[in-house]
């Protein structure tokens, strides 16, 4: 979603983190974050150890046992704590391996953008000009369009399915790390100590990447941060209109879109995807509020 | 739910005292927005529940609930001896409906007829392209400018349609929503104020209902017709609330928003008849669902590897799963609901040790082939993909790997003709006017090789028997060739029949006078609802 | 101020442009073909599609089609709908009040809720009530709102009953639209309980679409409030002895709210995406679902048309939310 940007951009140019610990000890001081790192471990273990986590195999089909109530239900079992859905499925095994969909969907996407959006932003500050404004104009562009709706009809001129939601969203996303790494370079490339290394001799490549990117860095994670939980949240909202990953890949934004007809009769069918999506994303939020006051001076002052 | 239905109760009554004459109001939850309000420019059933079946008539229409056909703006009609020449005796006295929009100076008579043809098909009519992109698309699909050869009026009330060769289904075809009979009265008046795309928007016609106003994506309204030759309605108004939500319909029927939804989730039919307040009517749709394997490409094009995989594939189970019980396993390429539909014909047994040994007897070993599992939802098949992959568990049983594949629907429909498609393909069939030839030989005869016949099958043994039929106008003549046809398409197996889906219509128990119709459509002539 | 409007507009007219070739390019490159959809099941030979790719103009290249298709836009024509045949900017205006009027609905529950919330944490900084509103506020952060708006229709509606399903009002009343806001109209038409049944109808789909905008602007609030507590001229004032409430209320407040406006103005793309779920969960006839649709029904030009009209309203949203910023703010006019 959009509305990641201003939180991070009107927060000025961090200093670069002195050293881990101090860094985890402005980190730790915010409970929240600790939580949010702790639900994300585990989800994390989950996903990379599900096939040992899992009861079940999440596309096995027990055709004796559809729509299963929940163990906390009359009809409910042990077997399948969560339920079956309309085809036999266990709910539970679906999920732990839809938390491999999420984060590895959070992961490149985060990665395709900040890659992009990082080079982008580092040519449009760095040259300025007309390469800058011919790129900030095209940035302009993308953002004049919600940008689900961008993603939705990229997906549909791409093709349903996960690949092509990943590059929808990468590419939606793009635009802010662009504006945010072009802002934080022109505020940067006046300064005394790139302006020194300029005079000393340094090479344009160098200048860019090894000099003033490493100091640009904070904004750039905490925007990551908040565009991983954003990415996981608009590839289940496509999943969710049916545009995203394909059932019967048990992605949790698919698995809500199956499930919706059974809303009437089924609750946990539809219930537990969501909350799934909730979690994860708020556990993800959690930890970029932490990063935010680690990594920012000035909320550390206040 | 009770304190809505009372909140609804209240606000309904505070209305009613608002307003000056209250109104008895039949509420229709509809899955669809209607393309628009033209019949004859459309192929969605819901535009025909908008339009046809309310706003206009036809020269014969589908006696309620059945599929033969009966006089409707046409009283009686004769067929030549060669079978070429239809002449329609038009009823007299109907008068057109009286609008906000437009008032009628005269009734019906054989220039309405003729114009409600002609725009369909003479590219020099000045309606033919009315609205930018308008196509006749049923009027194409069904054959009708290669069959028609002319159309003449005899005297005001009499119309001949003169065909270029015999062509037995015509009639039916003629009870179909897109031919409906429009005023050309009204047409000349919009032409000349420069007006022709209100023909689209606002409908003016025979039928039992009057247009009101269109809400788009929200609400269609109507008024009863008074001067309906059919006689008065029982209802007042009628409105269409479109709801595209299946579950979202069934929560408005049980609150009381609705008195009558078409097409309700198949899991959501059990709580509906469980309901009380709610009365399901069910009935056997006019469809079938098949999966057709390609009989041009190896191994498919041997019967006993297509037999094999037939028998291999536990149907019920499909049934059961996408359906939730709301459907039968088909036999027949045809539904048997319909006419000639040939019940002694042996369906092929669920038996994987034998389909496996048959596989092997035929010298086919490790097979992997495609499944293509259509994109949307239709009313013969709920969820393909559900199926495909049911299809694919029971498949690996004897040792078959099945890869399902699917494509967005407009790419599905004109890949899946191709005739080098690598893959058996998930489709189905809605019967358009309960004639066998609809089905029988539009998807499976010769010349629909590359086209509507997915499996891509052409035999000569069938084929004649299709042309034989067509030429034919007696019934019990027709009815002995399809039986046979049926028999030859089992032994042949060009599909794997997968099954006829169940029309489910829950409706409020307030509600009398609906009949299902066995077409699909929702057909609200003459419906009530108690206080 | 003049030169400064006059600035803006220029750079408007170049990205419009370019929106409007993405939006051409994109939809020649769906893979579905809008003939074939026209039959269905039913499939058209090979002559009568050739016939009707040629009767939409699709068979040009595609150069004289976008040429054709800016030369229709100058004039204010968007194509026509090629499943409906209704023009696209017909449906447009008489799709986009809905719209407007929950997004509108949505923003002033967000702003009613979100900037009291957020003062009161960063009044209370720290304390456990600060730790709730923020709790909560991040809880709606992270909400998936397509899920939240099926619970509170399983609860609300299926279980408790309480609120209607979906639409916009009962279909009891009928009148006239005049204004296209179901809270007027039903107003202006007399009709007694009209306004009581638009207003039960606009209940759940407000509460999804103002989620995350409440959330935002009650966790922007609560900063833009920390920093301007922190200022100078604030301790001057608390020192002077004016009340808390007149400290807070006029001196912080007014300062706090130059960055909230501005995140009040960025919530709009924000609204439009959210309205695509919220109009697709409450079948809302609004322009959210009206382009869901129409991806689905592969309607070419109601996508190209839609797409290019929404970004026509957050262009010009944003061009006033910056004029205004401009207006509050002189310095960032030079």
């Amino acid at each position: 979603m959009s509305t990641v940007q201003n939180t991070a951009e009107t927060k000025t140019v961090g200093s670069p983190p002195s050293g881990l610990s101090e860094f985890w000890f402005y980190f730790s001081r915010n409970k929240g974050a600790v939580i949010g790192l702790f639900v994300f471990l585990i989800i994390l273990f989950v996903a990379v150890f599900a096939p040992f986590v899992a009861p079940h195999n999440p596309s096995a089909q027990n055709r004796e046992l559809l729509l299963m109530p929940t163990i906390f239900q009359e009809g409910g079992s042990w077997g399948h704590i969560l339920g079956t859905d309309a085809v036999g499925r266990d709910i539970l095994s679906r999920l732990i391996y839809g938390a491999r969909f999420s984060l590895f969907i959070g992961l490149v996407v985060v990665t395709l953008s900040v890659v992009s959006g990082v080079l982008i932003g580092l040519v449009a500050g760095y040259f300025r000009g007309k390469v800058d404004t011919f790129i900030m104009r095209i940035m302009d562009i993308i953002l004049a369009f919600p940008s689900l709706l961008l993603a939705l009809v990229l997906v549909a001129v791409l093709g349903p399915g996960l690949v092509n939601a990943m590059i929808a969203i990468s590419l939606v996303n793009q635009p802010h790390f662009v504006r945010l790494t072009r802002a934080a370079v022109m505020t940067e490339k006046s300064k005394d100590y790139v302006v020194g290394s300029k005079v000393a001799g340094a090479g344009t490549m160098r200048l860019m990447f090894l000099t003033i990117l490493p100091n640009c860095l904070a904004p750039l994670i905490v925007q990551a941060t908040l565009a991983f939980s954003a990415a996981i949240l608009d590839a289940a909202a496509l999943g969710f209109l049916g545009m995203g990953a394909q059932p019967p890949t048990p992605e949790w934004g698919t698995m809500l879109a199956e499930a919706r007809e059974f809303i009437q009769r089924a609750w946990w069918v539809v219930t537990f995807p969501g909350l799934a999506i909730l979690i994860t994303v708020l556990a993800i939020n959690l930890m970029g509020d932490g990063l935010r006051d680690a990594l920012d001076p000035k909320l550390k002052r206040s | 739910m009770k304190k809505l239905t009372t909140l609804l109760a209240a606000t309904a009554v505070v209305s009613l005292m608002s307003t000056a004459a209250w109104s008895k109001t039949f509420v229709y939850c509809s899955e669809a927005s209607p393309e628009g309000f033209d019949p004859g420019l459309y192929t969605g059933g819901q535009t025909f529940d908008a339009a046809a079946h309310t706003v206009y008539n036809r020269l014969v229409e589908f006696k309620r609930g059945t599929t033969e056909l009966e006089p409707a703006l046409a009283e009686s009609w004769e067929i030549s001896a060669d079978g070429k020449e239809y002449t329609f005796k038009l009823r007299k006295g109907v008068k057109f409906q009286t609008t906000e929009y437009f008032t009628p100076s005269r009734e019906l008579n054989a220039d309405d007829v003729i114009f409600s043809f002609e725009r369909q098909y003479k590219a020099d009519n000045p309606w033919n392209k009315y609205v930018p992109g308008a196509s006749w698309e049923y009027f194409a699909g069904m054959g009708l400018p290669d069959v028609i050869d002319k159309i003449e009026k005899v005297d005001d009330l009499t119309v001949k349609i003169t065909l270029k060769r015999p062509e037995a289904p015509l009639l039916a075809n003629l009870g179909m929503p897109f031919i409906s009979i429009v005023s050309k009265e009204y047409a000349d008046k919009l032409q000349a104020d420069g007006k022709m795309e209100l023909m689209n928007q606002q409908p003016l016609g025979t039928g039992p209902f009057t247009f009101v106003a269109y809400q788009p994506d929200a609400a269609i309204r109507y008024k009863a017709n008074p001067d309906y030759w059919g006689g008065a309605q029982k209802i007042d108004d009628l409105v269409f609330a479109i709801t595209t939500d299946a579950a979202v319909r069934a929560q408005k029927l049980k609150a009381g928003e609705c008195h009558l939804m078409s097409y309700p989730n198949a899991a959501d039919v059990a709580e509906l008849k469980a309901d009380p307040n709610l009365h399901v009517s069910e009935q056997a749709g006019l469809n079938v669902a098949y999966l057709a394997y390609n009989t041009l490409v190896p191994p498919f094009d041997k019967v006993e590897v297509r037999k094999a995989l037939n028998m291999a594939v536990n149907r019920q189970a499909i049934v059961d799963a996408v359906f939730q019980g709301a459907a039968t396993v088909a036999k027949n390429p045809i539904p048997p609901t319909m006419w000639s539909y040939n019940d002694a014909v042996e369906d092929d047994k669920y038996d994987p040790d034998a389909a496996k040994k048959m596989l092997e007897d035929a010298g086919v070993k490790d097979l992997k082939m495609k499944i293509w599992a259509m994109p949307v939802a239709r009313p013969y098949m709920l969820n393909a993909r559900r199926a495909a992959e049911l299809m694919q568990a029971d498949l690996a049983k004897i040792g078959v790997t099945a890869e399902i594949v699917s494509y967005e629907w407009a790419e599905y429909l004109k890949l899946s003709s191709a005739k080098d498609r690598d893959g058996a393909a998930i489709l189905g069939w809605t019967g358009d006017n309960g004639d066998p030839d609809n089905f029988l030989d539009t998807l499976l005869g010769c010349d629909a090789v590359g086209g509507n016949n997915r499996a891509q099958w052409c035999n000569k043994e069938f084929d004649d028997l299709m042309t034989k039929a067509k030429e034919t106008s007696d019934v019990a003549e027709r009815t002995k060739l399809y039986e046979e046809a049926q028999i030859i398409f089992k032994r042949e197996a060009p599909w794997n029949t997968l099954d006829h889906s169940l029309a489910v219509v829950p409706m409020s128990k307030k509600v009398s006078g609906f009949v299902q119709s066995p077409l699909g459509d929702f057909v609200f002539d003459g419906v009530d609802i108690a206080e | 101020m003049l030169r400064f409007i006059f600035g803006r507009l220029a750079v408007l007219i170049p990205t419009f442009i370019g929106v409007s070739l993405i939006a051409f390019s994109f939809i020649r490159l769906l893979p579905g073909d809008p003939v074939m959809l026209m039959s269905g099941e039913r499939v058209m030979s090979p002559e009568r599609h050739t016939e009707l790719m040629h009767q939409l103009g699709l068979d040009r290249p595609m150069y004289v089609q976008y040429f054709d298709y800016l030369g229709g836009l100058v004039t204010g024509d968007f194509g026509s709908s090629i499943v409906t045949k209704r023009p696209v900017l017909d449906d447009f205006l008489q799709l986009f009040p809905a719209t407007l009027e929950l997004a509108l609905c949505a923003i002033i529950v967000a702003v009613l809720l979100g900037i009291p919330a957020g003062v009161l944490a960063a009044v209370k900084r720290g304390t456990w009530l600060d730790q709730s509103i923020m709790g909560v506020a991040l809880i709606g952060y992270s909400m998936p709102i397509f899920w939240w708006g099926l619970l509170l229709i399983i609860f609300f509606s299926g279980y408790l009953g309480w609120t209607p399903v979906s639409g916009r009002i009962s279909l009891m009343y009928f009148f006239p639209q005049v204004t296209g806001f179901m809270l007027i109209d039903s107003l202006i038409s007399g009709q007694a309980g009209a306004f009581k049944s638009a207003v039960t109808y606009l209940i759940l789909p407000t509460i999804v679409l103002a989620t995350i905008p409440l959330a935002v602007i009650a966790r922007q609030t609560r900063s833009a409030m920390l920093e301007v507590l922190g200022e100078d001229y604030v301790r001057t004032a608390r020192a002077k002895g004016l009340s808390p409430f007149r400290v807070i209320g006029v001196h912080a407040l007014r300062n706090a709210m130059i960055p909230v406006i501005t995140t009040i103005g960025l919530q709009v793309g924000v609204l439009l995406a959210g309205a695509i779920l919220t109009e697709t969960i409450f079948s809302w006839p609004g322009i959210g679902k009206w382009m869901v649709d129409s991806v689905f029904k592969r309607d070419y030009a109601v996508v190209q048309g839609g797409l290019m009209l929404i970004a026509a309203v957050i262009m010009i949203v944003n061009l006033v939310v910056d004029l205004l910023y401009g207006w509050i703010n002189p310095r960032i006019r030079h």
